[in-house]
């Protein structure tokens, strides 16, 4: 651990970088709100309506000012955690995220944890039997895994599993019949049913995320195995390695005691990348599965001109993002004692 | 290693643990209807004006007088139990059905249908048109709504219209009474209640709102105070966008009823057991129209050559199977004053004759439409009919709100759209199809007549002549007068009139789903 | 593989045939690794089709025919038809032209502006580094699809204004890795020498450093090409790429998503050609990696 005078003027960097890339986040998505060729009040008053009820509907939504003021009141709600309103709903869009966000939080949590359980072993397996036909096996699977189109799959997973061999849930987070016995609680399905101990709904909120949570898993885990087989690799190219193994320590040893803790630290940052990626690799996941999380909020709002739940859920996953991307950036920092900044 | 192979062991263990048969079916006393819901704005029937709030907010509210769904041409009492219209056809007195109560209990005063139409014209959201048409404005309202006994109220119009245009105006949902002292307790500023009435309810009909989640879900319950109660205690309207997945609901059962399954998915589960397809005529007319503000497409010659290059039949048959029929003139079947002619079919050699005589070659048209079926499929279809006579058509499909932004602008060249009446009155269509005084870009209507630039001073002073014409008889043959006229001159081609299919499960019995979205009734909805 | 085998083994006498000589090593060692010649011969696929759409289509793609709607393949169309009764086979290979130009002009519009800009940005450090690269992060900040769906929005869909939308997000990769190359090159012996001999700086920066980055740049692009097919192909699904009647292979997925359920080649059958493209093209960036750039192990 390095000592903290080395490390607060770069985290104090870090923040204020941070805090840059945060407000050019705004501007974009402001900027683009803006320029956006459907008009927001027609969204909210109709078509047929008579032109007095167009211009006091622009009126409320603040359009009528100029661009500037609109945007740094945009900036000032944001940074009071106000989103806007969306102009479908007529409720907050914070609110409303903070109601779809756990049904992504969900989907991408399983979805990497499926990505580390297969990415990680079959990585090691790979550098371990580098140049071997086992590793060119892996490296292949994890480079179809980069190469589908994940929506697709989704569209043919639902078609053979679902449609044809009933093998698991369709779309949607849980079957209707269980839909209404199961109270919010923690917003996350498999823990909410789990919380009333009703199994049975358990389960079938579980046949439901296995199939989406397993395509993004499969994504995670061919970026996972390929780069835990390029650390691994690395690792085990070390003159520390050479020596371990001609002491003759097992190759269970060199992985477990010497290798592994090794390559820990970059593991865990490339996991929270790929974690940011899962966020967003949601949005076509979710519309081919009616997954109604953050992704299918951001383009259902993009295609009913709702724009402050576009702007948003594109500033929600943004930060998510960056943060995800700056917290791993830290912890390298601290915990690498290679890293010298 | 070994340990590695554990731990993809678990890891399989863990994944074909979730992997169970799934039997779910609905359960008894909620009938789940799949449906794509995204278009709800608000509840408040001040404001409701989309497919699925019209459909949600008729069953939770009463209107002075309702249509029956299985006779359009007819209308029934509703809140008002009898009414009487005055001498000069300005004023018509309505007595309220005695013992009618709000899901509050309250029971139904004048006051109420008094606050109620108040508050749409104080509102003026996007339907207040249909009641401000009566010369009605937050200045003279107190005049012309007033209570004039302890069970009646009257109304008066301004201006000279048939009697039978204010009933059927008054039938629309803008026309729903709601529980005046329940919705002033949740009144915010001088917003009437229209946020809190956007996401619940205060209606004497068959149900009341237990839930509203955007695009989640609906949740409806019986309403016990009504007078007309409903047979199933439970409605859930299911979000589902998708018609592929709504099939696979409702032949899993998971679903009893499933409302947007494309033609190719109807024909898939037409026969199969447990499942009926019911098809229902609608009101909504499909079009395709030229905006006559540029120059290229100002041509008669023009427009009759685009009605002859359509294959009509093939679309309604082949491609969207039943879900459209053809129908050319502005007023749908089924309507009292509907025209039937269909003088136009697919004739590419008549088409490309008219358009030689005219000189007109080498047109590119860019024609808007809204993203999804049946409009890209119609479009499409055109696309290529149109390309065999030498007319290129480029197709922006766009999200809805984008279309309609442009089309309001008169950005547009040609346009694929629909039109829904507001209104069961031949009125309502003539209006849009056959009025346009006042053509300057100044002064926008929501009409396809303005909307296309369509410039007609003569005709529209017959469509008004229509309107204050009291004889009814005389009245609706104005109206066929009018529809045979649009029929030969207009900009635009009068494609299909859309018919709903509805797929049902079998022990479902007792839907009603009339011409619009109005005149769909669960109150008698029951399951076997 | 005779005239590789020729030509390595000889003995270069100038500069240039040593060069021939590398490179034509280099395509031994690629195509000896039996998974990037897969990645060739599919990209080169690509390509033939593409090229000669008119030549080994069987129908019109546009052509209609309602009474053919949805037919399963057959010996009259190979792949079977779409619910508009067009051959889908014919549609299939007409998509390889829209497909190969999105890829081209992305790379072509991404690559040299965030290289250029990376370059630039790692060449002088201090305020310009920061501005360009803070930029770059804040690009990078945005998730890449949904980004690209707004661009889309805002432009209007369709399929060149897709490849602006992709463009856009796609630069910054090419920025930060160009950064990094300069940066280290920055220092060294050739470049001070350089820039002793009063050489000037867009001297040093496009004639000494850039030709030094290229191969990682081919590298990086041919990867970033499966991507921008997956992104393109996504686009052309939510109905914001390619406009009808233009056969795109996203977008064919979409029309055949309604009817997956009865006629599943509808759907089924471009989505294999997305994954075979983008395979290709993973396949062969990766086997490039390998044979351009022995440092890296991923």
């Amino acid at each position: 651990m390095k000592s903290l005078a080395r490390i607060l003027p770069f985290l104090a960097r870090t923040l204020a970088g941070l805090a840059l890339t945060l407000a050019g986040l705004l501007l974009i998505t402001f900027i683009i709100g803006r320029v956006m060729p459907i008009d927001p009040v027609v969204a909210i008053v109709g078509d047929k309506a008579s032109a007095e009820t167009y211009a006091a509907a622009r009126e409320k939504l603040g359009l009528d000012q100029p661009m500037p003021v609109q945007f740094l009141r945009y900036i000032g709600g944001v940074v009071k955690g106000d989103l806007g309103t969306s102009s479908v709903s007529n409720r907050p869009v914070i609110e409303e995220i903070g109601r779809v966000f756990p049904a992504t939080i969900e989907l991408a949590t399983l979805g990497i944890l499926i990505g580390i359980a297969f990415g990680i072993p079959l990585g090691i397996y790979a550098a371990f039997k580098q140049n071997r036909w086992q590793d060119h096996l892996v490296r292949f699977v994890a480079l179809f895994g980069y190469s589908m189109p994940v929506f697709w799959l989704g569209l043919i997973g639902l078609l053979v599993l679902y449609a044809g061999l009933g093998w698991v849930g369709g779309p949607g987070r849980i079957s209707v019949a269980y839909r209404y016995s199961v109270p919010v609680w923690s917003g996350f399905m498999l823990i909410d049913t789990l919380r009333v101990g009703n199994l049975d709904a358990f389960r079938n909120a579980l046949s439901h995320i296995i199939l989406p949570a397993s395509l993004i898993g499969y994504y995670a885990m061919a970026y996972l195995a390929r780069m835990t087989r390029a650390f691994m690799i690395e690792e085990l190219g070390k003159e520390y390695i050479t020596a371990a193994r001609i002491k003759g320590a097992s190759e269970a040893r060199v992985l477990w005691k010497h290798a592994l803790p090794n390559i820990l630290v970059p593991l865990v940052t490339i996991i929270a990348l790929s974690y940011g990626l899962l966020l967003e690799g949601t949005v076509l996941i979710e519309t081919v599965f009616s997954w109604p999380g953050l992704g299918l909020y951001i383009t259902n709002g993009l295609f009913a001109a709702d724009m402050p739940a576009v702007l948003g859920g594109t500033f929600i996953v943004g930060l998510c993002f960056v943060l995800l991307n700056k917290s791993s950036e830290i912890a390298y920092a601290f915990l690498d004692p290679r890293t010298e900044r | 290693m070994k340990r590695i192979g554990t731990l993809f062991g678990a890891a399989a263990l863990l994944l074909s643990a979730a992997a169970t048969p799934l039997l779910a079916k609905t359960p008894p006393g909620v009938l789940v209807v799949a449906k794509n819901i995204d278009d709800i704005v608000s509840l408040d029937p001040a404001q409701a004006y989309e497919f699925t709030s019209g459909e949600i907010v008729s069953n939770i509210y009463e209107r002075l007088v309702e249509y029956n769904p299985a006779k359009i041409d007819e209308l029934k009492p509703g809140l008002a139990a009898s009414w009487k219209v005055s001498e000069d056809g300005k004023s018509i007195a309505f007595t309220l059905r005695p013992g009618a109560k709000f899901a509050s209990g309250n029971p139904v005063r004048p006051e109420d249908v008094v606050f109620s139409f108040e508050r749409v014209i104080a509102l003026n959201k996007a339907p207040s048109f249909i009641l401000k048409q009566f010369g009605w404005t937050p200045t003279n309202f107190e005049q012309m709504v007033k209570k004039t006994g302890p069970n009646e109220v009257t109304i008066t119009i301004a201006g000279n219209f048939a009697p039978s245009f204010v009933l059927n105006a008054l039938g629309a949902r803008v026309g729903s009474v709601v529980d005046a002292e329940t919705v002033r307790k949740n009144m915010k500023d001088s917003d009437f209640g229209n946020a809190w009435l956007s996401r619940a309810s205060a209606g004497s009909g068959s149900y009341a709102l237990e839930t509203w989640r955007p695009n989640e879900t609906v949740v409806l319950k019986a309403n016990a105070n009504a007078d007309l109660k409903a047979k199933t205690p439970q409605i859930v309207f299911a979000h589902v966008a998708e018609g592929a997945t709504q099939r696979l609901m409702i032949e899993a059962g998971d679903a009893d009823i499933a409302r947007n399954l494309g033609p190719d998915q109807i024909a898939a589960v037409k026969g199969k057991a447990g499942i009926n397809v019911e098809t229902y005529p609608q009101a909504a007319l499909h079009f395709f129209s030229l905006n006559v503000k540029h120059e290229k497409l100002n041509k008669p010659a023009l427009w009759e050559a685009i009605r002859y290059l359509i294959d009509y039949e093939g679309i309604a048959t082949n491609l969207l199977k039943g879900q459209m029929k053809v129908h050319q003139t502005f007023w749908p079947e089924g309507f009292p004053g509907a025209v039937l002619d269909k003088p136009y079919s697919l004739d590419i050699e008549k088409a490309k004759g008219i358009l030689d005589k005219a000189g007109i070659k080498d047109l590119t048209i860019d024609v808007d439409m809204i993203a999804s079926a049946p409009f890209t499929d119609i479009g499409q279809s055109m696309q290529a009919t149109f390309a065999k006579a030498g007319i290129k058509l480029n197709l922006t499909p766009g999200a809805s709100s984008q279309v309609i932004t442009k089309y309001r602008a008169r950005q547009h060249e040609g346009m694929i759209l629909y039109w829904g009446p507001d209104f069961m009155d031949p009125h309502s269509n003539a209006k849009a199809f056959a009025y346009n005084l006042d053509n300057a870009d100044g002064s926008p209507q929501s009409t396809t007549t303005w909307r296309n630039s369509w410039h007609i001073p003569e005709m529209s002073r017959r469509t008004m002549a229509a309107l204050v014409e009291r004889d009814g008889a005389k009245r609706l043959e104005m109206y066929r007068q009018l529809q045979k006229e649009v029929l030969k001159e207009s900009p635009w081609a009068m494609t299909f009139q859309a018919q709903a299919q509805v797929v049902i499960r079998d022990n479902v019995k007792g839907f009603v789903h009339g011409a619009t979205n109005d005149l769909i009734v669960y109150r008698d909805v029951e399951k076997k | 593989m005779g005239i590789l085998l020729d030509i390595t083994t000889r003995v270069p006498n100038s500069r240039a045939e040593a060069r021939l000589i590398q490179g034509a090593m280099r395509l031994r060692r690629l195509l000896a690794n039996p998974s990037s010649a897969i990645g060739l011969v599919l990209v080169l696929a690509l390509v033939f089709v593409a090229i000669f759409a008119p030549l080994i289509a069987t129908h019109d793609p546009n052509a209609q025919d309602f009474a053919m709607r949805l037919k399963p393949p057959s010996a009259a169309h190979w792949l079977g038809t779409d619910q508009f009764g067009r051959d889908l086979y014919s549609r299939l290979v007409h998509g390889a032209r829209p497909t190969l130009m999105v890829v081209l002009l992305v790379i072509v519009m991404a690559a040299p502006f965030g290289f250029v800009l990376g370059l630039i940005a790692g060449y002088f450090g201090g305020i310009v580094e920061a501005v360009l690269m803070r930029l770059t992060d804040i690009v990078m900040a945005f998730p890449r699809l949904v980004l690209a769906l707004a661009l889309v929005a805002v432009m209007k869909p369709g399929l060149i204004n897709a490849v602006i939308a992709i463009a856009i997000t796609a630069w910054p990769p090419y920025a930060r890795l160009a950064r990094a190359e300069a940066l280290s090159l920055r220092k060294a012996d050739f470049v001070e020498a350089a820039r002793g001999l009063g050489m000037s700086w867009r001297g040093i920066v496009f004639g000494q450093i850039m030709p030094l980055c290229l191969a990682s740049v081919a590298i990086r692009a041919t990867l970033d090409m499966a991507g921008i097919i997956l992104t393109a192909a996504g686009l052309g699904f939510l109905g914001l790429g390619a406009q009808p009647p233009l056969a795109e292979w996203g977008a064919m997925i979409a029309q055949g998503r309604d009817q997956a359920f009865d006629a599943w080649w509808v759907a089924a059958v471009p989505g294999l050609a997305i994954l075979a493209v983008s395979l290709g093209f993973n396949l062969l960036g990766d086997g490039l990696r390998d044979v351009l750039d022995p440092k890296h192990h991923d």
